[in-house]
């Protein structure tokens, strides 16, 4: 129950309700969308957008600039850690017996 | 699907383990003196089992299971009130298939249900108010459970009751928050934590100020973080970070969905409807001020606990349970004497055993599999 699952919203079905499609994982379902509708955010605007969905509540918009930042980020780190991998010695490395230098 | 592969992927992953293991060296911790992290959500928990994550872990680290899952918390007098409701002459009792089986002092809902009760599982708070729409002759009543994650759905389907003058609708309200739970987690004496996995959904609501304060007087650095292996293994690393440079602030990882001020429309719709109460008895955690939300009395008319007759007792958790222990992190949960014998998912004593993201069921379905450190793959 406390699981966030991203969905993508497909169509706004009660403009007054605040209700719309949300496909989940392949699964639509009606969704009410109150939490991310706001005077900056007008209801018509969100098809389209992927938001969390938690209980059938949307419960934020999911930003994909800032999830492309986080995913660059862990790519740098990945990088920097295989940087840090060539020259550190490491007792697997050693314990191979090859005699050779990495 | 998108927003979650991505954030699995298990070569990142590898190289995310590596820097972990590099910087616990660096700080000079082993198995004799780890860094105890806390992760505060049982949706970090879940994460943690599901993907292996814990038994990659150098051991330099050691991940406490704090006491963020509801269903677990979920007291015995709790049970007791909402079976008390229940099994009321023309009510349906609609709840979150996770409580069912949290047992009360005398039964659990799952065997009143059997009993004959109307109880009935929803996905959301909107089904249990369809549902009072169609049954105008029935009393229909939402078992509220949860932190702020959940709570906003709860005060915002009350909300609508009211707008459309719903006279059969009722909320159950046992919603917690969790800034006065890591208050009373920080002031215990048993509890010995370096630093804190923050809960992602929670702050997506709430926003990181609140815990501002928190970390400034304890000292305890906080880095929210997403629900995914790349998630939880960067906040990792953020933390380590911290530790490193001697720095301690509240860091956000899941910058997709949290935004620093939160979500002011869920935050509203709280103050709407909800007051803190007085105090509000946790399972295995006792007593803890301001820490339960109680419906304001302007919905009276739509607050389960004044139309009902409640029992609202306080009954002392089952005497074989060390729930309170492992919530706090001072035991692993199996080494409660009743873990995995009279203790089990199926037969559960305590309510860390019910939920999928209790540290206790965690360990039984996944933790005893876990002796390889492979790389983190769905199992
Ligand atoms: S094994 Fe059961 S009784 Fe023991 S702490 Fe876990 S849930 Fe509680």
């Amino acid at each position: 129950m406390c699981l966030g699952i991203p969905g993508q919203i497909i169509q706004v079905t009660d403009t007054a309700r605040k209700l719309g499609i949300v496909e989940i994982g392949g699964v639509r379902r009606t969704i009410n969308l109150a939490c991310i509708v706001d005077q900056d955010h007008a209801i018509g605007t969100c098809v389209g957008a992927w938001v969390l969905v938690h209980v059938g509540f949307a419960m934020n918009r999911i930003d994909p600039q800032e999830a492309q930042r986080t995913l660059d980020l862990l790519r740098e780190m990945g990088d920097l850690q295989k940087e840090i991998a060539s020259i550190e010695p490491t007792d697997t490395k050693t314990s191979e017996g090859t005699g050779e230098i990495r | 699907m998108r927003y979650v592969d991505e954030f699995r992927d298990p070569v990142t992953g590898q190289q995310l383990l590596q820097q972990i293991t590099h910087q616990v060296r660096v700080l000079g911790r082993d198995a004799q003196h780890p860094l105890k992290i806390m992760e505060v959500c049982g949706g970090h928990t879940h994460t943690l089992f599901k993907f292996g994550i814990e038994s990659m872990l150098p051991e330099g680290i050691e991940m406490v299971h704090g006491p963020g899952c509801p269903v677990c918390v979920l007291p015995v007098g709790c049970v007791d009130d909402a079976i008390a409701i229940a099994t009321q002459p023309n009510v349906i009792f609609t709840t979150y298939g996770d409580t069912l089986r949290v047992p009360g002092s005398q039964k659990s809902l799952l065997q009143c249900k059997a009993e004959g009760a109307d109880i009935r599982t929803v996905y959301s708070p909107s089904d249990a108010l369809a549902l009072a729409r169609q049954s105008p002759d029935r009393d229909v009543v939402f078992f509220g459970i949860g932190f702020e994650t959940t709570a906003p759905s709860a005060a915002l389907t009350l909300l609508q009751a009211h707008e459309e003058g719903l006279s059969n609708f009722f909320l159950f309200s046992t919603h917690i928050t969790i800034i006065p739970t890591l208050q009373a987690l920080l002031d215990d004496p048993l509890l010995q934590i370096d630093g804190f996995i923050g809960p992602g959904h929670v702050t997506m609501v709430i926003g990181l100020e609140p815990y501002l304060a928190l970390c400034e007087t304890h000292h305890k650095p906080i880095v929210i973080s997403g629900f995914e292996p790349l998630d939880l293994l960067q906040s990792l690393v953020m933390l380590l970070e911290q530790f490193q440079t001697g720095r301690c602030t509240v860091e956000n990882q899941y910058k997709r969905v949290v935004q620093n001020s939160g979500n002011r429309i869920a935050q509203q719709a709280l103050e709407k409807v909800f007051l803190p109460r007085e105090c509000f008895e946790w399972r295995g955690l006792g007593s803890i001020p301001n820490s339960g939300l109680q419906i304001r009395p302007e919905y009276a008319h739509l607050d389960a606990e004044k139309r009902f007759l409640l029992p609202s007792r306080s009954v002392p958790d089952p005497k074989a349970c060390q729930c309170g222990e492992v919530l706090k992190g001072a035991i692993k949960p199996w080494q409660c004497k009743v873990f995995g014998t009279a203790c089990t998912p199926e037969t559960p004593i305590g309510a860390c055993m019910v939920s999928s993201e209790g540290a206790c069921a965690a360990y039984y379905n996944y933790g005893r599999l876990a002796t390889t450190r492979t790389l983190p793959q769905e199992r």
